[in-house]
């Protein structure tokens, strides 16, 4: 275990070149990889790694990094790439295909917002395009949770009883250019924490076909197996908590992270490095003696009905903030997760730092105060912060 | 070298492949051309091993329906735009596990020319291990019969039912450009030459290119039964030129036409694609004979002189 200063995208790439090397003695690591802005920085520390049985193709697009990718997990390799924005709208074809073949890539997404008009700053509609392909989706707050997030994901994905694509995603810029202390763990840990990669349904000797044509019936029968493989992402991923904390000795960062909510009346739900600010705000609420708490929502696909419904009960004022919007619609967390409150409690929807502005403990003051003066669930507002 | 094989499917010898590429129950169309490049490539790839990767295209549908496939070979169906892509990602596993496996992928012209060109020319400046065969029916098959850029000046297509306007592509020599180590075109009225190149393209290492003239009864509104000919005719004609070209540099005229008229207007006349579209054996020959001269000009040939 060492220390690092690290920007949250090196740290993904780290954490994606020590899983890589820890599938030397399986059939390798394979990676596709395109440059997008803030991502880049991701992929250009991985093309300066010497991995060895391993590779990574610079490609010319990223659909078709995603593309290599793919084949490369189809050919039974760990495979992961980064990429962002206008990037994974480019790759969404072939994200939706990955999914489809039930190959367990890993990808870093560096959260930006998608142009025209141009604009390079966090926003977590990229990634949410992906929200009903199945993938697995986690969101990250922090440069070790990043780092972690990565590490974790692989095996995640790759379980026997999982096999589908993950999406690990940062806020751009807030978290990915960022440089702060992680831990790294050892080569000799991580290849004792992370299984070799086996996928059964690589493309062996035997003549079997990917991804081919199928009638309706048997889609469905593909998809119900998809779904509920996915749903039980919380149960496998408490189990990697316990090998990882038993490893590493510390604990990834669980699927819903919870502040000070067992007594709170309020809650502010968010996701990524909003969640942070969210607490930083409910520290000083609390020191005003209001009983305010937060939530973060690491784990977005599967969406964790269940647990969510535990931390809503009893809770009068909800206010879900958006980094986000599904335009003609509202933010789409808010969307997500209205119907596990209690009845009657008043779920507000704000929408802030859509686009990438910064957003301040003054902008979630305020838009509490507004929660409190409520005596019903409004429209979705967006909140413009600068 | 001109043969003139049987036209009804090649006799199996010990030097066959044990299982078929393309086995029976498969929803190809009678009189695909994709069919015989199957078998021949069946008999050319003996016991190697294989993998095939297919993008959206005939040959996608081809496989039949899950959980059976026609495919005697591991193969991966792979989104249209990515079938040189996802092959890159299989070569390059093959290559970390130092296995021999021949990895091919199998598109149609659509794949090729149009929606796939990017990723087909990145991974040929990339010289990637990879096999690439089209099979060009120079129409979007799978699709109905649209036209695509493989589609020739004056033929009709659903989305061009006036004629298509625009000439073909050059795909071999788009590809020659990117001086990989093999491209050639291929006659499947020519089984000796065929066999001869699909060997040479499975041996060979990087990237390598087949060009295979595919007829398609369905777009080209021809008799299933007249597809070899019509190859042969295009061959004849000099319309389809066959040639390789080694290293983007060397190029080598497999086998040299009669540019018999006679041929080009039973090519034009067996087709209703060509049909009420304004096109004629003399509004072709000038294209024929300016590509002709451009290739015995690469190949080091006596140029005819220029007539006035």
């Amino acid at each position: 275990m060492s220390v690092e200063l690290i920007s949250a995208n090196h740290a993904a790439a780290l954490s994606a070149t020590l899983a890589a090397r820890a599938n030397r003695t399986a059939r390798g690591f394979c990676s596709g990889v395109y440059p997008i802005t803030p991502s880049t920085e991701c992929m250009e520390y991985l093309c300066g790694q010497e991995i060895e049985k391993g590779t990574v193709v610079r490609a010319d697009s990223e659909h078709n990094a995603m593309g290599i990718c793919i084949g490369a997990s189809a050919a039974g390799a760990r495979s992961f790439t980064t990429t962002c924005s206008n990037g994974l709208a480019y790759m969404v074809e072939n994200c939706v295909a990955a999914a489809g073949y039930r190959l367990p890539i890993v990808m870093s997404v560096a959260n930006r917002t998608l142009g025209p008009p141009w604009n390079i700053w966090a926003d977590h509609g990229d990634s949410l395009l992906l929200r009903d392909l199945g993938w697995l989706q986690l969101y990250s707050a922090d440069n070790q949770e990043v780092f972690d997030t990565v590490l974790c994901a692989f095996k995640l994905a790759e379980d026997p009883r999982m096999l589908m694509p993950a999406l690990c995603c940062m806020d751009g810029f807030i978290l990915s250019h960022t440089m702060a202390q992680v831990d790294v763990p050892s080569q000799e840990q991580i290849d004792r924490f992370l299984p070799l990669t086996d996928i059964p349904h690589r493309l062996d000797k035997t003549a079997h076909t990917l991804g081919q044509m199928e009638a309706p019936h048997a889609s469905v029968v593909h998809r119900m197996q998809h779904h509920q493989a996915m749903l039980g992402a919380e149960q496998i991923y408490a189990e990697i908590q316990n090998s990882f904390a038993e490893i590493f000795g510390r604990r990834p960062a669980d699927p819903l992270v919870t502040y000070r909510t067992e007594d709170a009346e309020t809650l502010l739900v968010s996701m990524g490095t909003l969640g942070v600010t969210a607490e930083r705000v409910v520290d000083q609420l609390r020191e005003q003696g209001k009983a305010v708490g937060a939530v973060r929502v690491r784990m977005f696909r599967p969406m964790l009905d269940t647990g969510l419904r535990k931390i809503f009960a009893g809770k009068k004022r909800i206010a879900v903030l958006d980094r986000d919007i599904s335009i003609g619609f509202g933010g789409v967390l808010w969307g997500e997760v209205r119907g596990f409150a209690d009845p009657g409690a008043i779920v507000q929807n704000y929408m802030v730092g859509v686009a990438g502005g910064d957003v301040r403990p003054e902008h979630m003051l305020n838009l509490l105060a507004d929660l409190e003066q409520r005596h019903e669930s409004g429209a979705p507002q967006i909140v413009e912060v600068a | 070298m001109m043969n003139e094989p049987a036209l009804n499917g090649m006799a199996c010898t010990d030097r066959d492949r044990r299982d078929p590429l393309l086995r029976p129950g498969n929803s190809n169309c009678g009189g695909c051309g994709m069919s015989n490049l199957l078998q021949m490539l069946r008999r050319a790839t003996g016991e190697r091993e294989l993998k095939m990767v297919v993008p959206a295209c005939c040959a996608a549908v081809t496989g039949g329906s899950f959980p059976e496939s026609v495919f005697g070979i591991p193969a991966i169906m792979s989104t249209f735009a990515s079938a040189a892509s996802v092959a890159t990602g299989v070569a390059a596993v093959a290559q970390l596990n130092g296995e021999e496996t021949r990895v091919i992928c199998l598109a149609g012209d659509g794949g090729t020319y149009d929606i796939g060109m990017g990723t087909l020319s990145a991974a040929a400046e990339r010289n990637e291990d990879i096999l690439y065969i089209c099979y060009d029916n120079e129409i979007y098959g799978n699709t109905g019969g649209q036209r695509s850029s493989a589609t020739p000046a004056g033929a009709a297509t659903t989305s061009t039912p006036r004629g298509k306007q625009e000439t073909k592509k050059d795909i071999i020599g788009i590809m020659a450009a990117h001086r990989i180590p093999y491209a050639a075109s291929i006659s499947l009225a020519h089984i000796d030459d065929t066999l001869r190149k699909l060997q040479f393209a499975l041996d060979a290492r990087g990237f390598r290119f087949l060009h295979v003239l595919s007829p398609c009864p369905t777009g080209w509104k021809s008799e299933p039964a007249m597809g070899i000919e019509l190859v042969r005719l295009a061959v004849r004609s000099g319309l389809f030129p066959v040639f390789e070209v080694f290293d983007g540099e060397r190029y080598v005229i497999n086998i040299e036409p009669e540019f018999s008229n006679e041929a080009l207007m039973m090519y034009l006349s067996l087709q209703r694609r060509f049909r009420n579209t304004g096109v004629t054996e003399e509004s072709l020959q000038p294209n024929i004979e300016r590509y002709w001269n451009y290739l015995r000009l690469m190949s080091g040939r006596i140029v005819p002189a220029k007539r006035n």
